[in-house]
């Protein structure tokens, strides 16, 4: 009889409920704001709403929405953790006592860099990707339009589940990347590193997908006539990144899995004992870690761009270099991961190795900001919010790049690896160059989704305050890294930190009143609509082909398959005049109907997790199994795409034009 | 008016915040600048020069961006304005050529300094006084094997002398780091790796561990004290006659999980200490396996 509960229950057990007032707050909290959401829902009549144009859409860009929904509500957890961070470094010095506990603090900044990376950075990047990519290469859609809304789901599991683990059973204590031994049942055994696992090896198939995805809709679904070289720069950083992505996410996903085995099955990959070795661990989680910094920021590098030529009103300086450099950085990006751990006791020639081909990174990437710059020189440019972005990224990123330098020489990482010096470089390169690019990014392309401009002064008034509050809460940890202050103290004991501890703290308020000024933004521009809406589907005089199509775009993007003959194809139409196209130019059209299978597989998958997670063997058969057979299904069936006829095409686009 | 606020406005800004970050170090001890090692010293050198080689490209960019906003906005209608121009040779040769030049000479210092920074190579100045250093949960246990002494969370060296550390980890992953001497190392169960560093400035200057191991990670610092050489071996001989002895007993009861930040003294028992801790992770598992 006790092995059958046992067997039914496998771990659960209300040991596990949360104890201090902080978890208990979070517990009660989150789940009374999803019931409110599930209710006001139900109020407002909005389910069959819902379920047909968002939750089973296939249609890319609604799917990138969809991502970003999730990714800006992550954000805004992330971001309360690390105002409690902050917080308890402002007070706990010198013997003081900090609100939290250190465990509490080890699991929150966990969290923060758990969520920060994989369910904010990736989401706000794949969500964009999806939005604007195929626009920008004269796609109708994804190659695999199921697979994409797969990817979605499997991010979303992951997501939910980071999320449980806040109110039942708590998150890893292990930091971001989880090294072991102290990962290990050793030292860990209770359910917060299998959250930290599972959540991670869900979202991470899903990004693996995403990213096989991005680069068969690149290489096969381009617009006639679009060669490579002809492409714009944002869908170029997506087949580089998405290279990235199918190179390094495997090697996460077997790395997770190893670890996964050590704590599921008692095995000895990575313990220090049994002949386990962490130190493998930690050269395999950083062989997918390098490149993953990079899948983050290149296609950044996209969107700053297509942002600067659009408000310079000039053509890109330097494509063909562009184009180049990315291709070096993917390579590069994959021969320098060692150097997150110089301090490890590898010989001298291997650090000199590693630290001299990070530094070769340096050149690339030296050429692409002086190629945006003389992109401004010469040009018009006009100063609109995604511009302030622009200024902030560039001003942001070279300094993230020389303290990267710095920290490339293996003779100087050993005064300032793991100190909150090297928290200071990484939220100077990713905050400076990820989250920047993601709101100029919002603010250019959200007239194309929504059919209506943001405002634009608030837009420049937070990139102010992201911008003044990046500066105050990080170069005060510069400071207290040289100063011996280490990443990820709870607590110290030299006072003369403290101020300099309160600054970073205020500068993350006011890094807070930047996002809340952006959240502002959006309710206004809602509420002012009509007055922002953009009739033209070309707001900002473009260059590339998303601008050629009505705002909001259509949900079959193109009416018309553009042929392509210019890099700049767009203004290169304008130049010469558009034309309209005739009636004979339209053919009839297929599109992928609905589908609630990714919805299904997600659920699925976060079952499987949760199954794992908590020893319940019996729910992770029956979720692999059912996940299997609803695929297989799936792929039975024949009745999977409608049909839009030429004429419906033209009748709509004329309406369109009167 | 607006345009002079807006003008006026980035710079009360950036004077502001450079102005606050100045007064926020003024008077502070900020060890990694101020070194009281040969090892750190040299790094604190390095740090300048790379700083100084990466500013001959931040500051033109810097100054591109602010001269090429003011001159190319929108309004100045009597700069030049070329839409179609979007490659120059000679341009781009520059910018991949002087990046190429400055990480050139940044690469051989890199491999240079990657050599004689090496934390394993022997510091010159005489035989090294040797310290085993055990990271524990969470404390810090350091042997003396020649003195016959440990103590814990404190490390009193000679002034210069230097000082040949051997380290390993009876918990989770840790590393050893005493900023104002220089160079940090990982200290990992079942491995010892190896650090040298000497004191040119007698004095007290903390150490931490840099890699998160649990509960009492903040809390995990010591004491290094540099002192005279006589007055080194005075200690060390009477830490030697001390009534605490480090026996394998006494050493199980530390190696417990518990923060403790107390300084103590020992007179060490078992000489083979260190090894034992290091070899009793070796290829079969000491540890009773959990199975939950």
């Amino acid at each position: 009889m006790n092995e059958l509960i046992s067997f039914l229950v496998g771990r659960l057990s209300p040991d596990y409920l949360p104890k201090d007032p902080v978890t208990i707050g979070a517990a009660i909290g989150m789940p009374l704001a999803a019931l409110g959401l599930v209710v006001l829902v139900t109020y407002l009549r909005r389910w069959r709403w819902l379920w047909d144009n968002w939750l089973t859409s296939l249609d890319a860009k609604k799917i990138g929405v969809m991502y970003i929904v999730v990714a800006i509500v992550m954000l805004l957890r992330g971001v309360a953790d690390a105002a409690m961070l902050r917080l308890q470094t402002a007070i706990a010095a010198n013997g003081a006592e900090g609100p939290f506990s250190s465990d509490t603090f080890q699991q929150v900044f966990t969290a923060h860099g758990t969520i920060m990376i994989f369910f904010v950075a990736m989401g706000l990047m794949f969500g964009l990707i999806n939005v604007v990519m195929p626009l920008m290469i004269g796609a109708r859609d994804m190659a695999f339009p199921l697979m994409n809304s797969i990817s979605l789901w499997l991010f979303v599991a992951g997501m939910i589940l980071v999320n449980v683990a806040l109110v039942f059973g708590g998150f890893s204590n292990g930091g971001w990347l989880g090294y072991p031994p102290l990962t290990e049942l050793e030292y860990n055994p209770g359910p917060g590193v299998d959250y930290w696992i599972w959540s991670l090896q869900i979202a991470g198939i899903g990004s693996l997908l995403s990213g096989i995805n991005f680069v068969v809709t690149i290489l096969k679904h381009r617009a006639p006539g679009m060669t490579l070289m002809k492409m714009p720069i944002f869908p170029w950083s997506v087949l580089v990144t998405s290279v990235l992505i199918m190179l390094a996410f495997p090697i996460l996903t077997v790395t997770l899995a190893l670890l996964g085995l050590d704590r599921a099955m008692g095995m000895h990959f990575f313990t220090s004992d049994g002949g386990g070795n962490p130190m493998l661990y930690i050269n395999l989680i950083w062989a997918w870690g390098h490149p993953e910094v990079y899948i983050l920021v290149m296609p950044a590098f996209g969107i700053y761009s297509e942002v600067v030529a659009t408000f310079a009103k000039k053509k890109l300086f330097g494509y063909r270099t562009m184009v180049w450099a990315l291709m070096a950085i993917m390579f590069l990006s994959f021969v320098v991961w060692q150097h997150h751990f110089f301090t490890m006791g590898a010989g001298a020639n291997v650090n000199a190795f590693f630290g001299i081909m990070t530094m070769v990174i340096a050149i690339p990437t030296g050429v692409k900001i002086f190629n945006w710059l003389f992109t401004m020189y010469r040009g018009r440019i006009d100063f609109k919010a995604p511009m302030f972005w622009f200024l902030a990224f560039v001003f942001t990123f070279t300094l993230g790049g020389v303290t990267g330098v710095l920290m490339a020489v293996p003779a100087l990482d050993f005064q300032v690896h793991n100190t909150m010096f090297l928290v200071a470089h990484f939220h100077n390169t990713i905050i400076g160059g990820v989250v920047f690019g993601f709101f100029a990014a919002i603010t250019y392309w959200f007239p194309k989704i929504f059919g209506f401009k943001l405002h634009d002064g608030l837009g420049r008034w937070s990139a102010v305050l992201w911008q003044i509050g990046f500066l105050l809460a990080f170069m005060p940890l510069y400071i207290l890294g040289l100063m011996g202050a280490v990443r990820r103290i709870d607590s110290y004991s030299d006072p003369s930190w403290q101020p300099l501890f309160i600054t970073s703290g205020i500068g993350v308020l006011v890094i807070v009143g930047g996002i809340g000024l952006f959240v502002l933004q959006l309710l206004y521009s809602v509420w002012k609509r009509k007055e922002l809406k953009d009739t033209t589907g070309d707001p900002w005089d473009g260059r590339t082909l998303e601008w050629s199509v009505p705002s909001p775009a259509p949900h079959y993007n193109f009416a018309v398959t553009p042929i392509v003959t210019h890099r700049d194809e767009w203004w290169h139409r304008k130049q010469k005049g558009v034309k309209t196209p005739a009636k004979s130019d339209y053919v009839d059209i297929w599109l992928p109907k609905n589908s609630a299978l990714g919805l299904t597989v997600g659920a699925l998958a976060g079952l499987f997790g949760f199954g794992i997670i908590w020893h319940l063997w019996w729910l992770v058969l029956i979720a692999a199994i059912l996940a299997i057979a609803v695929i297989v299904r799936r792929t039975l069936s024949d009745d999977n795409d409608y049909h839009i006829s030429a004429n419906e095409l033209y009748h709509e686009a004329v309406r369109a034009r009167s | 008016m607006k345009r002079v606020v807006r003008a006026v406005f980035p710079v009360v800004v950036a004077v502001g915040l450079v102005g606050l970050f100045a007064f926020l170090v003024q008077g502070k001890q900020i060890d990694v600048l101020q070194p009281a090692g040969d090892v750190a010293a040299q790094q604190y050198s390095l740090l300048m020069f790379a700083l100084f080689l990466s500013s001959l490209v931040v500051v033109p960019v810097f100054t591109l961006l602010v001269f090429f906003s003011i001159r190319y906005r929108a309004g100045n209608k009597k700069a030049t304005y070329k839409p179609e121009w979007g490659e120059n040779k000679w341009l781009e040769g520059l910018w991949w050529g002087i990046p190429i030049l400055i990480i050139g000479i940044l690469g051989v210092i890199t491999y240079q300094t990657s050599h004689s920074l090496d934390p394993y190579k022997p510091l010159v100045g005489g035989k090294a006084l040797e310290v085993q250093v055990v990271a524990l949960r969470w404390k810090w246990l350091f042997i003396y094997p020649d003195q016959r002494i440990a103590t814990l969370n404190q490390l009193p060296i000679p002034v210069d002398k230097p000082v040949h550390f051997t380290m390993t980890s009876d918990a989770p992953m840790n590393a050893f780091w005493i900023p104002s001497l220089g160079s940090q190392v990982y200290a990992m169960s079942g491995m010892a790796s190896q650090l040298n560093l000497n004191a040119t400035k007698t004095g007290e200057y903390t150490g931490y561990t840099t890699n998160i191991n649990g509960e009492g990670y903040a809390k995990m610092t010591f004491k290094t004290k540099v002192m005279g050489q006589a007055e080194f071996e005075r200690w060390a001989d009477s830490a030697a006659k001390s009534q605490d002895s480090l026996t394998m007993e006494t050493y199980h009861t530390l190696a417990e999980p518990a923060s403790d930040q107390t300084e103590r003294t020992y007179r060490l028992a078992n000489k083979k200490l260190f090894e034992y801790i290091t070899e009793k992770y070796d290829g079969h598992s000491m540890h009773s396996e959990s199975s939950s």
